[in-house]
């Protein structure tokens, strides 16, 4: 297990990687990516068992999923940090003839993606069946899979939602990163979500609540309440508020950094706010 | 060249059903899921007999889709069952990114596709999953003819790597491919050997085309009838062997013209061999309401709309 400190250099470190993986291939998704950084961190970490090197059926060990596909950035820069594949690889994010394909991708064989995602509304009804799987399996370990808030205004999460809770799929922790932004705005007024905890409550989930989604801390004791709940007949989901863009003052309290990059002096100020660790850049 | 008595009218979905029975039996890693027509699907057998490999998900295709992808991540070889318009049309874009992009071992399984579905009408009966299936990279599209071949294709999945789009139908039709005959996906059948025509027929139109031909040897002309089940990867081979004889060529199939077996081939002999070709296809259309027998003759798939359009082509040919 990692220290705290160890841990804090890793967020910093994944914040720059962000960026400059966004800012090199001038596109990209940085809002949601610098958002979910302590969340992804503590996870891969902190948390998960899992053995490298990585291969696809996961079996007896906890696996994760990424549903909303464009937060890529984090999702790399934390799987070749942890060990995945090579952190130089990072340049190649969304250039030709990568493994990093701008949403993440099976296709081309990257350690440490068994879906492909992008297309929103999808990853929570395949984390399912890989829990399901690991029931025929008598596999002990658990799934995970993260989904953004605006992505549940797709209907197929509320299949999945509806199928998990009576079906007593309870080796299933969902996080859904609640910041409140989509790329129209925010969620309250491109379509309102309502009352995401009672929602959830309703269809027979087991729900946790996080309101410090940026504070290594608690995310830890989140996801160590929300794993403490499984296997009790129930799905588990973590609703955990964060902040869009966080960890760059400007990029915050916005939807406008949902989906474009910085350009050089954008990227200079971002890096500025999280300064050099002894991780280095790739 | 064999004869093919009609041993009983049978539906092919029983086929399927008998196939994933079989399976269960004799392939642990099968599991299989359906979305509330089990029944329809016949699938109830292998729900009984193997509970724990047996997903009921509901009025929720989409979901269904997804849950087979992640199946597959721990080894197992789920089998989805509902019918072709919801196993294709409604779940296009999760077939797409989960299953065929990702790469996942799935076979979708698809009953009452086609035009011969009768009376639920058009919304039901879709005429465009072919063209949809063959269009994603990597995707296995099979179409058999009768009860024995939908079975032997269900058993042959299995063994396949990768995601398989299988396709059939909801009438009794007569069953005449022998159990023995075997199944390689891929590989067309050569059933009646001919000289002036080739008449190419996928699903429920081979055995229109064999009655067919039979037609057309009682008035002077000589068909080769192939059954091409699997429309792709296509068999090039048989194809072309038939047409560099035939010179001519009619494609069979209960799907629209624009996107299915027919297309597949003309694209095939346009880059190896051109000769002449003909469609037996619906013509860019909804299909409507009616018993199977009467839509296929109104939509022109019937046998005797089979024996017209070879000898207008054989016609032409000879011109």
């Amino acid at each position: 297990m990692s220290h705290t400190h160890q841990l804090q250099d890793r967020v910093i470190q994944t914040r720059r990687d962000i960026l400059r993986m966004v800012h090199g291939a001038k596109s990209g998704h940085p809002g949601g990516s610098l958002g979910c950084t302590e969340f992804l961190v503590t996870l891969f970490e902190n948390h998960m068992t899992y053995q490298l090197p990585f291969e696809i059926d996961g079996l007896n060990q906890d696996i994760f999923f990424l549903s909303n596909g464009h937060i890529s950035p984090v999702f790399y820069s934390v799987l070749a940090r942890s060990g995945f594949f090579p952190v130089s690889e990072l340049s190649s994010f969304r250039k030709i003839n990568s493994r990093l394909q701008g949403h993440p991708t099976t296709h081309e064989g990257l350690p440490g993606v068994r879906i492909a995602s992008g297309s929103l509304g999808q990853g929570l009804s395949v984390a399912v069946g890989a829990a399901l799987s690991k029931k025929l399996n008598q596999d002990n370990r658990l799934v995970y899979v993260l989904l953004g808030d605006g992505e549940l205004q797709e209907g197929q999460n509320w299949e999945a939602i509806m199928f998990a809770a009576a079906n007593q799929v309870d080796n299933l922790i969902a996080t859904i990163d609640l910041n409140g932004q989509q790329i129209d705005g925010a969620t309250s007024e491109v379509l309102f979500l309502g009352d995401i905890e009672a929602k959830f409550n309703s269809f027979g989930w087991k729900v946790v609540l996080n309101q410090k989604g940026n504070d290594l801390n608690s995310v830890k004791k989140a996801l160590d309440h929300a794993t403490s709940l499984t296997e009790k007949s129930k799905p588990v989901v973590i609703i955990m508020k964060t902040e869009m863009g966080n960890g760059v003052d400007f990029m915050m309290h916005s939807h406008q950094w949902h989906g474009i990059a910085p350009n050089d002096e954008q990227l200079e100020l971002g890096l500025n706010q999280n300064p050099p660790t002894p991780l280095g850049d790739y | 060249m064999a004869e093919y008595p009609n041993t009983g009218n049978i539906d092919t979905r029983s086929g399927f059903g008998v196939g994933l029975s079989h399976l269960g039996k004799t392939n642990p890693r099968v599991v299989a899921l359906c979305a509330d027509l089990t029944g329809s699907l016949k699938m109830s057998d292998f729900k009984k007999n193997h509970p724990n490999r047996f997903f009921q998900v509901g009025i929720a295709e989409a979901n269904m889709m997804g849950i087979a992808a992640g199946l597959t991540i721990g080894g197992w070889i789920p089998f989805t069952g509902t019918f072709a318009n919801f196993s294709t049309g409604r779940v296009y874009d999760q077939i797409r990114q989960s299953i065929a992009y990702s790469g996942k071992n799935v076979k979708i399984c698809a009953s009452h596709a086609g035009i011969t579905l009768g009376e639920d009408g058009a919304t039901h009966q879709i005429l465009e999953d072919i063209g949809l299936m063959k269009m994603l990279p990597g995707m296995t599209v099979i179409n058999p003819c009768d009860f024995n071949q939908t079975k032997a294709a269900t058993i042959a999945i299995a063994d396949h790597q990768g995601p398989v789009y299988l396709r059939f139908g909801r009438p009794k039709v007569p069953n005449f491919t022998t159990a023995d005959m075997g199944f390689t996906i891929g590989k067309g059948i050569k059933l009646k050997e001919g000289n002036s025509i080739t008449i190419v027929a996928t699903g429920h139109l081979v055995w229109e085309s064999l009655q067919a031909s039979d037609i057309l040897r009682h008035e002077g002309i000589s068909a080769e009838v192939i059954n091409i089940h699997t429309i792709k990867p296509i068999d090039e081979e048989i194809i072309l062997k038939s047409v560099k004889k035939t010179g001519c060529i009619l494609t069979a199939e209960e799907h629209n013209f624009h996107g299915g077996l027919g297309e597949t081939i003309a694209g095939v002999l346009s880059r190896k061999h051109p000769v002449i070709q003909r469609y037996i296809a619906t013509n860019d259309t909804f299909g409507e309401s009616g018993t199977p027998l009467e839509l296929m003759k109104k939509y022109e798939l019937a046998q005797d709309n089979i024996v017209t359009k070879s000898k207008e082509l054989v016609a032409l040919k000879n011109k």
